[in-house]
C-alpha cells in the first residue's frame, strides 16, 4: 500500500499460557479508515493496546512513518500521535466531563495553574460536536452512552496521527453513531488514519476502506472493503458460514394469551409514569426508545433496583411485593445491567464465582456450604454453551476479552433459571457468531416458558429477535408494534414522537437533553 | 456447535498448579528461609521453647487477624480492634471484681464487643460513613471507655479461679490451650471462607458492591455483620488475654491494629476489598512474629525494631505486588 503510516511487524503476545497474538502483521495507510474484525477474544483489543502503549509485545516491532519505535507507556503513545478510545470506559467518575476530556492534555501542559473557565469552554466546544452534554456534570451521573461520547471527545482533543476506536458504537444509539461517523470522515479528510473495531458489519461497510480480520490471534486477511461482502467477512472471522442471523419467530398461530409478567401503572414520580407492560408466555418482548427515554429506569423499577411510588407488578397473575433486588430474584425476576463493568461482573473474582452468584442457594448444600464441584460444572456448562473463550473457570473475569466478559454476565442470569429475564443491551460487544448463538438460546428459553424482555438500541436486533416491541418515550409507553407492524421507521417514529420525515434530525438532537 | 469448533477449554487448573500459584507458598518460603538463617545466627532460635513462645505470642493476635481479614475482604477496615481487645478485657475483669463469675463476665465482655461492632456497623451501613473514619472514632471512644471503666489504673485479677486461668495459661498434653483455640478458629474460618455461602457474599460485596447489589445480595447486611464479627473476635481475644495475663491494663493493645492490618496485607488481603485468605493472613502474622523474635535474639535495640518491621512490611508487599504483576502480563 502507498504511504503506510504505521506498520506492525510479527507481533506476538502471551498472557501466561494464553497466546493472544501470534505473529501478527498489519499496516495502516495515511488517511484510511481501516476496520479490524474478529470474534470475541481474537486479539483485537490486545493489538490496539500494544499500539497505544498499554501493553508491551513479547516479540515483533512497530514502525511509525519508517522509524522503529518503542512505545513504553500510554503517554509515550500520545506524544507519538497515537490515540486510543478504549473498549472499556476508563473515565474518572467523580470528575466533571470537562476535567475528563482534558485529562490527557493537562498532564502535558506546562503552566502550573489550571484555567478552568477556558478549559470548560473548550471542552464544551469539543463535546458539542458529538452531543450537547453539559461539561460541568459529573461523569458518574451520566448514562453509559453519554460516558462513551465523553470518552470519544477526550480522544478528539489529542493531536493524533493515528486514532483507534475500539468498539465505540457498542454503547451508542443509531443517531449518535451517525454523528460519530461524520466526525470520523472529517478526521480522515484531514489526513488522520483511523483503525475502527466493530462487530457490526453494516458499520464497517458504511465507513471503512479496508478490513483486516484476526482469528484466534492470527492475521487472516486484509482486503479492500469494496472487494468483499458482509458474509465474506463473517466467514473469514468465524471460519465457517453463518446462514441465519436470527432464530425464527413465534408462529402467529401459537401465540399464547397467558400473561407471565404484567406491569400496571408503574411510576416513580421522577423518570417514568403510568407504564403498562404485559409479557405473554413464550414471547420475546422488545423495548425500544432513545437513550434517556426511561427504558433502563423502567426496567430497574420493575426489578426493585429503583424505588417505585405507584403501580403494581404481577407474576403469573400474582401481585409481587418487590422492595429490593433480592426480592425480585426470589420472585424469579432477574435483570442484566447495561453497565457491564460497573454493575454486571466481578472483575477480580473467578469466572465460576461470577456465573454462580445469582444461583448460590441452589449450589448450597446442608450446613450452608457451597458445592464447589457443582459450581465448577455449572460454569463449565455455560462457558461451553455460550462459547466463552477462557483459560479455565478459575481464571478471573478481568482476564477475558470484553465480549467474553459480557457472555459471563449473561451466563450469570441464565444460570438461575428465572421466570422472567429483563436484559438491557444484552449483546453489546458480542461477535456475530456468538450473538446468533445467544439469540437462539433466548428463543429456546422463551419457548420453554421463560418470559424475556430485551432492551436494545440496535434496531436490527430489536426487529430481528423480538415478537413484539414496545417503544418508550419520555418515561411512558409511546406505542406497541406487533410482528406485522414492526419496522425501523415505525420504531423511530414512535421513539421520537414526530412523523417520519424529520424524525432523523430530531433523533440527533434529543438524546442528551 | 460453536463450542465444538472453538474447542473451549472449560477445565479447572490441576490442583498442584493452583497450589504453586498461591501466594501462601511464597510466604512459607520466606518464613522458612528466615528460620534457617536464624538457626545459624542464634543457638536459642531453633528450640522448642522459642517456637512455643512465638506461637503463643501470635496465637491470640491471630484470632483478631481472622476477623480483620474478612473485614478487609468486604472492603472495610477496623482501626478499633486494639481498643476493643482491651475493652473486653477490662470490662470482664471489672465485672469479675464486682463479684460475677469469670465465665459470665467474659461472655458479657464478648457480647459488649459485638455491640460496639454493631454500632460501628450502623454508622457504616445506615448513616453511610466509611469504615476508616467510623473505626478511627471507635478506636478513640472505646479507649476512653477502657480508661473510664478502670479509672486509669490496671486491674489485678490474681483471684481468678484456676479453671479460668487455665484457658490462657494451661496446656493439654504439653499443647497450650491458647494454641488449640487459635488453630480451631483459623481452621474453622479458613474453611468457611472457602466454602460457606454466607462468606462468599463477602467476596462479592468487596469485589464490586454495585454488581453484588445487582445480584440480589443485601450488601449493607453483609457489611454490617462482618463488622460485628470482627469486633466479636477482638472481644474474644480480649478475654483470652485476660485469662493469660491475670490482669487487665487500660492501655493494652495500643497500636495492635496496625500489626493486625499489616499481617493481613502481607498475607494478600487487598485494602480495596475482594481478595484475601485466612491462611495468608496467619502466615503474615507468623512472619512478623518470627522477625520480632529474631530481632530480640539478635539483641537488636528496641529502638530499631519498629523501623525494621516497617521495612519488612514494605518489602513483603512490594515483592508480592511485583510477582503478581509479572504473572498477569
Ligand atoms: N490481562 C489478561 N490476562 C490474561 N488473558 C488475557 C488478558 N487480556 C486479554 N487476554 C486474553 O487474550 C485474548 C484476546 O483478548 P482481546 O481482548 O484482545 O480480544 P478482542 O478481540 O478484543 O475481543 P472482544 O471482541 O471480545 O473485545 C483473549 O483470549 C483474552 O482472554
Ligand atoms: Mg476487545
Amino acid at each position: 500500500m502507498r504511504n503506510p503510516v504505521l506498520n506492525i511487524r510479527n507481533v506476538t503476545k502471551h498472557f501466561g499460557a494464553v497466546k493472544a497474538l501470534t505473529n501478527v502483521s498489519f499496516s495502516l495507510s495515511r488517511g484510511e479508515i481501516h476496520a479490524l474484525c474478529g470474534e470475541n477474544g481474537a486479539g483485537k483489543s490486545t493489538l490496539m493496546n500494544i499500539i497505544a502503549g498499554v501493553l508491551q509485545p513479547d516479540e515483533g516491532e512497530i514502525v511509525l512513518e519508517g522509524k522503529t519505535v518503542k512505545i513504553g507507556s500510554p503517554a509515550a503513545a500520545q506524544s507519538l500521535g497515537l490515540g486510543l478510545v478504549h473498549q472499556e470506559i476508563a473515565l474518572c467518575p467523580d470528575a466533571s466531563v470537562a476535567e475528563n476530556i482534558f485529562m490527557a492534555t493537562t498532564s502535558r501542559q506546562r503552566s502550573l495553574l489550571m484555567n478552568y473557565r477556558k478549559l470548560e469552554r473548550e471542552a464544551q466546544d469539543v463535546m458539542n460536536r458529538l452531543a450537547p452534554i453539559d461539561v460541568r456534570r459529573k461523569v458518574g451521573d451520566l448514562p453509559i452512552s453519554s460516558q462513551q461520547l465523553v470518552e470519544i471527545a477526550k480522544a478528539l482533543t489529542l493531536d493524533c496521527r493515528v486514532l483507534i476506536f475500539d468498539e465505540p458504537t457498542a454503547a451508542l444509539t443509531e443517531a449518535e453513531t451517525r454523528i460519530l461517523f461524520e466526525i470520523i470522515r472529517g478526521l480522515k479528510a484531514n489526513g488522520i488514519s483511523i483503525i475502527y473495531i466493530s462487530h457490526r458489519m453494516a458499520e464497517i461497510f458504511d465507513l471503512c476502506d479496508r478490513v483486516t480480520v484476526l482469528r484466534d490471534g492470527h492475521h487472516v486477511s486484509t482486503e479492500p472493503v469494496a472487494d468483499l461482502k458482509p458474509d465474506d467477512v463473517v466467514r473469514l472471522m468465524v471460519g465457517r458460514e453463518i446462514t441465519q442471523l436470527y432464530p425464527p419467530k413465534q408462529p402467529a398461530g401459537e401465540r399464547s394469551h397467558e400473561v407471565v409478567l404484567s406491569v400496571r401503572a408503574l411510576g416513580d414520580d421522577h423518570r417514568f409514569d403510568c407504564v403498562n407492560i404485559e409479557l405473554m408466555k413464550g414471547e420475546i418482548l422488545g423495548i425500544g426508545g432513545l437513550i434517556g427515554s426511561g427504558r433502563t429506569e423502567i426496567a430497574e423499577g420493575i426489578c426493585g433496583l429503583r424505588a417505585i411510588t405507584s403501580g403494581e407488578i404481577l407474576l403469573h397473575g400474582k401481585p409481587q411485593a418487590i422492595r429490593n433486588y433480592a426480592d425480585a430474584v426470589n420472585a424469579g425476576l432477574v435483570y442484566l445491567s447495561e453497565d457491564r463493568k460497573g454493575s454486571g461482573v466481578f472483575l477480580d473474582l473467578s469466572i465460576a464465582q461470577n456465573i454462580s452468584v445469582l444461583n448460590l442457594d441452589a449450589l448450597t448444600g446442608r450446613l450452608g456450604l457451597i458445592d464447589a464441584g457443582a459450581e465448577a460444572k455449572l460454569a463449565s456448562d455455560f462457558a461451553r454453551k455460550l462459547n466463552i473463550r477462557m483459560g479455565s473457570v478459575d481464571a478471573p473475569v478481568s482476564s477475558l476479552s470484553g465480549g467474553n466478559q459480557q457472555k459471563v454476565a449473561i451466563a450469570k442470569q441464565l444460570a438461575v433459571q428465572p421466570k422472567v429475564i429483563v436484559m438491557d443491551e444484552p449483546t453489546r460487544g458480542i461477535d456475530v457468531g456468538a450473538k446468533s448463538e445467544i439469540h437462539s438460546l433466548l428463543r429456546e428459553l422463551a419457548s420453554s416458558g421463560i418470559g424475556i424482555i430485551v432492551i436494545s438500541s440496535e434496531l436490527p436486533e430489536l426487529l430481528g429477535l423480538c415478537d413484539r416491541v414496545i417503544v418508550i418515550r419520555e418515561g411512558t409507553v409511546a406505542g406497541e408494534l406487533d410482528a406485522e407492524a414492526m419496522s425501523e421507521e415505525a420504531v423511530i417514529r414512535l421513539a421520537s414522537g414526530v412523523n417520519a420525515q424529520n424524525s432523523q434530525n430530531r433523533l440527533a438532537s434529543e438524546h442528551a437533553a | 456447535m460453536l463450542a465444538e469448533t472453538m474447542g473451549t477449554k472449560a477445565v479447572r487448573a490441576p490442583s498442584w498448579k493452583r497450589l504453586g500459584s498461591m501466594r501462601e507458598a511464597g510466604l512459607v518460603a520466606i518464613i522458612l528461609a528466615l528460620c534457617i538463617a536464624m538457626s545459624f545466627a542464634s543457638p536459642h532460635f531453633l528450640t522448642l521453647g522459642n517456637f512455643r513462645a512465638m506461637l503463643m505470642s501470635f496465637s491470640v493476635e491471630g484470632i483478631v487477624v481472622v476477623g480483620m481479614t474478612i473485614l478487609l475482604i468486604v472492603g472495610g477496615i477496623d482501626l478499633a480492634v486494639g481498643s476493643v481487645v482491651c475493652f473486653a478485657m477490662v470490662l470482664s475483669g471489672s465485672l469479675f471484681l464486682a463479684g460475677l463469675d469469670p465465665w459470665s463476665a467474659s461472655l458479657i465482655g464478648i457480647l459488649a464487643s459485638a455491640l460496639i461492632g454493631a454500632v460501628m456497623g450502623f454508622f457504616v451501613t445506615v448513616v453511610g460513613l466509611n469504615h476508616f473514619i467510623t473505626s478511627l472514632a471507635g478506636m478513640v471512644i472505646v479507649r476512653g471507655l477502657c480508661l473510664i471503666i478502670t479509672k486509669g489504673t490496671p486491674l489485678s485479677l490474681f483471684t481468678l479461679p484456676p479453671a479460668f486461668k487455665a484457658v490462657g495459661q494451661g496446656s493439654f498434653h504439653g499443647l497450650p490451650y491458647v494454641i488449640i483455640i487459635f488453630v480451631a478458629v483459623v481452621v474453622l474460618f479458613d474453611f468457611l471462607l472457602r466454602r460457606a455461602t454466607a462468606l462468599r457474599k463477602v467476596f462479592y460485596t468487596g469485589s464490586n458492591e454495585k454488581a453484588a447489589l445487582y445480584s440480589g445480595i443485601r450488601t449493607n447486611y453483609v457489611k454490617f455483620w462482618v463488622t460485628v464479627l470482627c469486633s466479636t473476635l477482638a472481644g474474644f481475644a480480649g478475654v483470652i488475654y485476660m485469662s493469660r495475663f491475670g490482669a487487665a491494663t487500660p492501655t493494652f493493645g495500643v497500636g495492635m491494629e496496625l500489626n493486625i492490618i499489616a499481617a493481613a496485607v502481607i498475607g494478600g488481603a487487598s485494602l480495596n476489598g475482594g481478595s484475601g485468605t485466612i491462611l495468608g493472613a496467619i502466615l503474615g502474622i507468623a512472619l512478623l512474629s518470627v522477625v520480632t523474635s529474631s530481632l530480640v535474639l539478635l539483641n537488636v535495640s528496641v529502638y530499631w525494631q519498629d523501623m525494621i518491621k516497617g521495612c519488612i512490611l514494605l518489602g513483603a508487599v512490594s515483592i508480592d505486588h511485583f510477582l503478581h504483576k509479572r504473572k498477569a502480563s
